[in-house]
């Protein structure tokens, strides 16, 4: 894992201190709230319906135990005993006060972490993905690349206002695991047949209230051109993004109305302008980075364990959550450790003080010392040992975190919709946890399979709706919450946008209606066909028919 | 069965820990809608709000608005969710926030017209 130097300790201390006498001069009504808002914001500390709310970064979504645990402790000693953990791999605490907020910047200093950039338009956290390092269909670990962007970007004077928000993703391996086409810049790492690596930069996807699939701007661009390129990109953006519209000046519009070709030259023009000084420094700094990131020394072990396979055999439920829970790991012996927080009824993302301490321990003690925060709200432990599992799985239970949902219809993504968020037009919390019951038969999900159910409270689609297979969003119809459900998204290699299907549902309405859908595909799907692949076969016509029969 | 008294009140987040709190009668600022004074003229509202922005000044709360309402039997019920929910805390954690400290108020959030 990536360690501060003290140039990274400096920056953050001061920032700390600097945040400190802000929040006093605003407690003392030396700042008023429209010349504090902007500062207290650019340190992820929001108002939102019952508090304020503070969003901390975790960059690409890595933890170690140390750091898990000090989450755990801000948790206890300064909210209510729990956090979110969020679609952008992050953590939210619900409750903060802001007298508090400057003691728990410091105790996140304290383990290497802050929430610069959580909020404003700026460059906010890389994301990446969850599997990184770990997985076996992986070309390289993404994450040196997202450190090398969060230290270029972190402060960075030219890129701190933007015209509107700005999310990048990485990921290292084919299969998209990190949604970088719907981020304002995506990259993906490919391999040529010479061997040779470079990565294909993705620009202009995004979701909110208008949602996009990014276009491709270089398909193969060698890692050490990464920051000058991506400096071009923003450059553009800075120049020519719309300031006078915050709906119209997201990136992805810029790319819509000038179109991809016309943004591309533009983009390369920038780029063959500035100066090209030797790349000799980034490619220092990346190796200096990379070698944080090593992988652990993995044990020569056999590929199949003996004890694994034993615990499964003896336990129906080890071995269904083994069945789901568990991913492909690059060594052999070795598991990647998907512990969904969405257990049947449950609030997607939420853990409390004490199970954040149990993935701690286990990371510490099982898992080379490592914890991910996926966009998907779960967590994972990304190395253990086969013959470890039933350990690490016989802790999860006791701990109410061995839902055995990974990927199925019950790993609802969600946002905290209305029960939080100032933004929100309605709940997505309890849609969620009403379609979690209603497939709360275990069988009936793994009849399902693969499925990606997403909710958002707005349009602003911080619960992803848009690229859910099934999306969900909620919306204010005269003061009352009512659902509109969309069919047909996907954030992965093979993205795309979800078509609304109908007229909305109301609350109660929501979990028969997705009921109804799932039956319609369990009725018309081809053999292991998922989910996805029959909406694509058949188009939403079945659906419609199923869900608007009566009406 | 009384008639409501429908009205507006002012609602902001007090300053120093983001809490939602609620203009009384007697100027100050309770946690519990009920304790809210609903003004029923322009005027009246007008007031409310103006003595909000004064306690904005003085650094006691932030972001006051005014906000439709109605009393009946003495609990008070924002016309919108959002504001019902703010007077409540979340519904999917019913052991937090003003419902659990018993300053909610005398409804459920979703409860439609």
């Amino acid at each position: 894992m990536y360690r501060y130097d003290e140039f990274d300790h400096q920056f953050v201390r001061e920032r700390t201190n600097q945040f400190r006498n802000q929040t006093e001069r605003r407690l003392s009504g030396a700042l008023t709230e429209d010349e504090f808002r902007p500062l207290r914001l650019m340190n992820g500390l929001y108002l939102q319906l019952h508090a304020y709310m503070l969003r901390v970064a975790i960059p690409y979504g890595t933890l170690s135990g140390r750091q898990m645990r000090q989450l755990a402790h801000i948790a206890e000693k300064w909210d209510k005993g729990y956090g979110h953990f969020t679609t952008r791999q992050n953590i939210q605490y619900n409750w903060v006060k802001l007298e508090d907020a400057p003691d728990i910047l410091d105790a996140l200093a304290e383990v290497e972490m802050h929430a610069i950039q959580t909020s404003g338009n700026c460059i906010r956290n890389v994301t990446t993905d969850h599997w990184a390092g770990a997985a076996a269909d992986e070309i390289a670990d993404p994450r040196p690349v997202g450190e090398l962007l969060r230290q270029w970007s972190s402060l960075h004077p030219e890129f701190s206002f933007l015209p509107r928000k700005f999310k990048i993703a990485v990921t290292g391996a084919p299969h998209d695991r990190a949604a970088v086409k719907v981020h304002d810049i995506g990259l993906r790492l490919h391999k040529s047949d010479a061997g040779e690596t470079g990565w294909e930069v993705i620009v202009g996807g995004g979701l909110g209230r208008t949602p996009m699939v990014g276009v491709t701007v270089r398909d193969f661009l060698p890692q050490h051109e990464l920051t000058g390129y991506l400096e071009a990109i923003m450059r553009v953006y800075n120049l020519y993004g719309r300031r006078d519209n915050k709906y119209k000046a997201r990136i992805k519009i810029l790319v819509h109305e000038i179109g991809a070709e016309k943004f591309k030259s533009e983009v390369e023009a920038e780029y063959a302008r500035r100066p090209h000084p030797t790349t000799e420094v980034e490619e220092r700094e990346l190796a200096r980075i990379a070698a944080y990131f090593a992988p652990p020394a993995f044990e020569k072990l056999p590929r199949w364990s003996a004890s694994f396979e034993e615990a499964k055999l003896g336990s129906p439920d080890f071995a269904r959550w083994a069945k789901n829970n568990l991913g492909p790991h690059r060594a052999d012996g070795y598991a990647i450790v998907n512990i969904s927080l969405k257990p049947e009824g449950g609030i997607p993302g939420d853990a409390t003080a004490g199970q954040m301490r149990v993935m701690a321990d286990l990371a510490e003690r099982y898992g080379n010392d490592e914890l991910r925060v996926s966009h998907a709200q779960n967590i994972v432990l990304p190395h253990v040992r086969k013959d470890d599992l039933f350990a690490v799985w016989q802790a999860l239970v006791k701990a109410g975190l061995a839902a055995a949902n990974y990927g199925l219809a019950g790993d609802i993504i969600a946002c905290p919709g209305l029960d939080y968020c100032a933004l929100a037009t309605a709940r997505s919390i309890p849609v969620a946890q009403s379609i979690s019951r209603k497939f709360a038969d275990s069988k009936k999900q793994d009849e399902i399979g693969k499925l990606k159910i997403n909710i958002s409270g707005c349009i602003n689609a911080c619960g992803h709706h848009h690229v859910g297979h099934i999306g969900i969003l909620g919306l204010d119809k005269k003061g009352e919450e009512f659902y509109q459900i969309t069919l047909g998204g996907s954030s992965a290699e093979n993205a795309s946008i979800g078509t609304i299907l109908g007229p909305g549902f109301a609350g109660h309405e929501v979990a028969d209606a997705i009921e109804t859908i799932l039956d319609t595909y369990l009725k018309h799907r081809q053999d292991g066909e998922e989910f996805l692949a029959t909406y694509r076969r058949l188009g939403a016509r079945p659906f419609k028919e199923a869900l608007y029969a009566t009406a | 069965m009384t008639t409501p008294e429908k009205g507006q009140l002012v609602t902001a987040n007090r300053l120093r820990d983001g809490i939602a709190v609620f203009l009384t009668r007697g100027g100050e600022w309770s946690e519990a809608i009920d304790e809210a004074v609903l003004a029923q003229e322009p005027q009246a509202a007008a007031a409310l709000e103006a003595r909000a922005r004064e306690d904005e000044k003085k650094t006691i709360v932030t972001g006051s608005y005014l906000v439709d309402a109605e009393r009946l039997d003495g609990r008070v019920r924002a016309a919108h969710i959002r504001e019902r929910m703010r007077a409540l805390g979340p519904t999917v954690r019913l052991d937090l926030g003003k419902q659990a400290e018993g300053k909610g108020a005398g409804f459920a959030a979703p409860e439609g017209e």
